[in-house]
């Protein structure tokens, strides 16, 4: 991942503060979704011409992102262009109001872009067509390569300003790719942009590898290597590439997950049959135990402040989940219902911890409160796991696996989503088969 | 003549179709007791007598009286093989959390090598390895397939 690859310019030509009329509730399931107006971004005459894409279609292109984004979050109906009754250009100087409101639009996105001395400058503004008057207007410049988070970070400021939420579109997902034979199954690790573009492998495929996790800059990602057929917790810059085994255990560690801080790495370490929670500095490679039990303890994650840790514990007889403080005191079991409870993963906001339940041979994906109350499942299905936090907490994202015949024949891993509202349930499209994702935070802050 | 052989036919197959249904009741009993898998379908051999695998329920990594039969065997075979050295590999079903499942395979393999450490083999001689839900060798998704993947194989390593 290129660091700051974005020179972000946020210059804020004008910030309407007073409420607008039209605001999306993103907290419950929305049959009604917001009619909105994308129109194309209009393209500057005076452009260069860049070699490695067309410049005349930019805007159009940037444009149909931004519906995309939309569209995938079910809050929005990104309506036909073919209806829309203004030029881009000069809708972007001043809509007429009463046009707009008569194709049912309620808001409306207009925009232009300039490629000058290799640099990508475009403007955006965000109207509110019942109010007539302008919500969001801002500016910025980056390279023209960068084009396509132009279009997600122009997303989330919308989302952003329309729903009162940060947005979770300039973001990327790291998975595991798979091919083959199910008795044979290449994996690799893989990382694309939220909306399924720019996938690139960071593995060859040669060992098997599982549950990448990005680490809070989203520029390391932690994950289970099987290298030398030593299965062990592996730290991995996306930037160079460079691999290194995280600790000198003497036996498998696995189910690694990044510090809220970035500095600690937590995972499980498996000796003589009996998996603990173990945590470690990146700094000074100080190692301290965090649970001590003869059961199976694993699945840790950090609750967003870092001050407790929630994990997966056979410690009862069967895997519920549990939660402690940080330094592995005051464990204390928060599922008590009927059947099985696994990957629990603290929300980015702290209020809630997703999971995954196996009861009576089907698997749930849900969430919780952090104290195990308020319980409800989303999505049920043969096979699902894994869930990982949207960074604004409001998505989720899973894998699921199908059922295969006596051959394995049928099997599949996909990428699913659902909203915490048990709503807008889809799939992410990848180029291969694909699990355990894990959600990066937002590219630019 | 021609209604003869009717007769003949319809008789085949009710015949035949008997003799399958009879075949499924009787297999079902015979591969799975107590959710253990009791066949032999997937069982290789270390040596002749020695098989290489046990089978365990379904989130469970304790020993039943036929694993701890076959441990013996391996334990048996490894004192007279004294240069042998094996990986345990231990394995769950695809019904189970991955993460889970790698620690419940850790778990699995760890139950043989003990028994295998009490029967007079060395630990120095026995390395294991977990593979959780990773290395199915039966890839269906039936209870019969998954008995058969809740396993662990001692594998000679050199």
């Amino acid at each position: 991942m290129k660091k700051i690859i974005f020179i972000l310019l946020l210059s804020i030509l004008s910030w309407n503060s007073s409420n607008a009329l039209i605001t999306v509730d993103i907290t419950r399931g929305n049959l009604d979704p917001l009619p909105i107006a994308v129109s194309p971004l209009h393209v500057d005459s005076e452009s260069e011409k860049i070699p490695s894409f067309e410049t005349s279609t930019l805007g159009a292109e940037i444009s149909k992102i931004i519906e995309k984004n939309f569209k995938s979050t079910g809050l929005f109906n990104p309506l036909k262009k073919d209806s829309f009754v203004q030029k881009p250009d000069i809708a972007h100087l001043k809509p007429r109001f009463e046009d707009w409101r008569l194709i049912k639009a309620q808001a409306l996105v207009t925009g232009k872009l300039l490629i000058k001395n290799n640099k990508l400058k475009v403007e955006f503004r965000l109207w509110d067509l019942t109010a007539a008057k302008e919500m969001v207007a801002l500016s910025f410049t980056t390279t023209p390569n960068n084009w396509r988070r132009v279009a997600h970070i122009i997303s989330d400021k919308i989302y952003e300003r329309l729903t009162g939420e940060s947005g979770y579109f300039d973001t990327r997902i790291a998975y595991v790719s798979e091919t083959g034979p199910k008795n044979q199954r290449i994996k690799k690790l893989a990382l694309m942009d939220q909306d399924g573009f720019n996938t690139k492998y960071l593995t060859l495929g040669n060992e098997l590898v599982l549950t990448p996790r990005f680490n809070p800059t989203n520029q390391l990602v932690t994950y289970l290597s099987y290298f030398k057929n030593m299965p062990r917790v592996y730290l991995l810059d996306i930037e160079t590439g460079i691999q290194e085994v995280v600790g000198n255990f003497p036996g498998m560690t696995f189910a690694p997950r990044f510090s809220p801080d970035g500095k600690k790495i937590i995972m499980s370490f498996a000796k003589d049959g009996n998996s603990d929670i173990y945590s470690m500095d990146l700094e000074t490679r100080v190692v301290e135990q965090i649970t001590k039990h003869p059961s199976i303890d694993t699945s840790p994650s950090y609750s967003p402040d870092g001050k407790y840790i929630t994990f997966n514990s056979d410690r009862s007889g069967l895997q519920q989940i549990y939660v402690m403080r940080s330094d592995g005191t005051q464990v204390k079991r928060i599922t008590h219902g009927s059947g099985l409870y696994g990957t629990p993963v603290w929300s980015p906001r702290g209020d809630l911890i997703a999971f995954t339940k196996v009861r009576k041979g089907r698997f749930y994906i849900g969430v919780m409160r952090s104290d195990g109350t308020g319980e409800r499942l989303l999505t049920e299905n043969f096979y699902q796991e894994a869930p990982s936090w949207s960074p604004n907490g409001r998505v989720l994202i899973f894998y699921r696996e199908t059922k295969s015949d006596s051959k394995g024949k049928g099997f599949s891993a996909k990428l699913w989503s659902i909203d915490i509202t048990g709503y807008n349930e889809r799939r992410l499209k990848t180029e291969t088969d694909a699990s355990d994702p894990s959600w990066s935070s937002l590219l630019s802050k | 003549m021609k209604f003869n052989k009717a007769i003949k036919n319809l008789f085949i197959v009710l015949f035949s179709t008997l003799l399958i249904s009879a075949c499924s009741t009787a297999k079902k009993s015979v591969d799975t007791v107590d959710d253990v898998y009791t066949g032999t379908d997937t069982v290789e051999f270390l040596a002749k007598g020695v098989p290489d695998r046990i089978f365990f329920a379904t989130n469970k990594s304790k020993l039943t009286t036929a694993s701890r039969d076959t441990l013996r065997k391996q334990a048996t075979w490894m004192r007279k093989n004294k240069d042998v050295t094996v990986t345990v590999e231990g394995h769950a079903d695809e019904r189970g959390t991955r993460e889970y499942n790698l620690a419940l395979g850790e778990r699995r393999a760890n139950a043989a090598k003990d028994y295998l450490m009490t029967y007079g083999v060395s630990g120095k001689r026995i390395s294991v390895i977990s593979y959780g839900k990773e290395r199915p060798v039966n890839p269906a998704s039936s209870p019969l397939a998954w008995s058969q993947n809740r396993r662990s194989v001692t594998v000679k390593a050199n």
